[in-house]
């Protein structure tokens, strides 16, 4: 008799917990669906012309951690994160960009203005190659190790989503 | 009063202009374009997020509206064209999530509130049967005839 009355209260509690849990998940995030699968095919201009820019066998090919970030020149998100990604050249990271249906001399004059963080920059005019690595924002910027994605992120990185998602990534596979 | 109401027939003219996007090329087989429309409905628009790719006019969803057309003119069947998405996006994609382990819960707790629902009410309707039919002992009956003496005495 006791517990049913306390039946309703324990349904409250239940519900409580299941929207404060269900709520401050934030439903623009999209998890990708390559993590810790090797990197899709694709083969990529360098900005402005036709020869071969950036391909997968460029990225398997490299030892170590590489960062590929996804930008335009036309992206406001993507000036706040630039200083962080020259800071991120700075400490020595190599991080591959790509120009995301970019006009070619609108990449150049980005990258001449606000620095140019990257090792290697490609371009996606059509945007398909976004497509095949499940972009869908930008910025985006993906880890890579031994040709296969371990993490990628949705939107600008600063010190802090640097610091609480990448450091512990990049802590675990440099073992 | 005339020009109010070519205004108004350019209006009513207007509205179905705006059924479905029309920025890009359909296939020229009907068949074909219509299936291509069936399926770019149950795809999810990755930058509106609540809008069909057929719906949103986000450069994203034109993108993915062109590669369901070019997949089903390479001869792909619906599901291959879903599959190739859910690949690159995830289920996250489909509007209509599919029936599998993640959501079980989603799909059975309609089945799941109505079964509760049933056994509130037929435990209720026992309940209240139990207490009508359930005699009075013979204790209850002299203390009823105890307190009719009362009221008798009074």
């Amino acid at each position: 008799m006791k517990l049913k009355a306390f039946f309703p209260f324990l349904i409250f509690c239940v519900i409580s917990i299941a929207l404060y849990v269900g709520l401050s998940l934030n439903p623009g995030e999209i998890p990708s669906e390559f993590i810790d699968d090797p990197i899709p095919e694709f083969s990529l201009p360098v900005v402005g012309g036709e020869e071969v820019g950036l391909t997968t066998a460029d990225l398997k090919n490299e030892e170590g951690v590489v960062l590929v970030n996804f930008f335009a020149s036309w992206c406001a998100p993507c000036y706040v994160e630039h200083p962080f990604l020259m800071e991120l050249q700075k400490r020595g990271y190599k991080i591959y960009g790509v120009a995301y249906k970019d006009k070619a001399h609108a990449t150049n004059r980005f990258l001449k203005e606000q620095g140019n963080p990257y090792f290697d920059t490609a371009a996606d005019n059509d945007g398909r190659v976004a497509i095949e690595w499940g972009v869908y924002g930008f910025p985006e910027t993906f880890i890579i190790k031994d040709g296969v994605i371990r993490h990628k992120h949705a939107g600008p990185i600063m010190e802090m989503q640097f610091e609480d998602e990448f450091m512990p990534i990049l802590e675990s596979i440099s073992k | 009063m005339n020009k109010i109401m070519i205004v108004i027939f350019w209006l009513l003219m207007g509205t179905s202009a705006f059924a479905v996007g029309v920025d890009e090329k359909r296939l020229s087989d009907p068949a074909e374009e219509a299936r291509a429309q069936e399926i770019m409905k149950q795809l999810r628009c990755l930058v509106c997020q609540n809008q069909s790719i057929v719906d949103s006019d986000a450069g994203l969803a034109k993108d993915i509206r062109i590669i369901v057309r070019e997949r089903i003119l390479a001869g792909d069947t619906d599901q291959q064209v879903l599959t190739f998405m859910t690949e690159r996006y995830g289920d996250w994609v489909l509007l209509k999530p599919p029936f599998d382990g993640a959501t079980i819960i989603l799909w059975l707790s309609p089945l799941l509130l109505l079964g509760v629902g049933f056994i509130i009410i037929i435990r209720n309707q026992r309940n209240r049967k139990m207490a009508t039919s359930a005699p009075l002992s013979d204790e209850e009956q002299k203390r009823i005839a105890q307190l009719l003496n009362e009221n008798g005495d009074n």
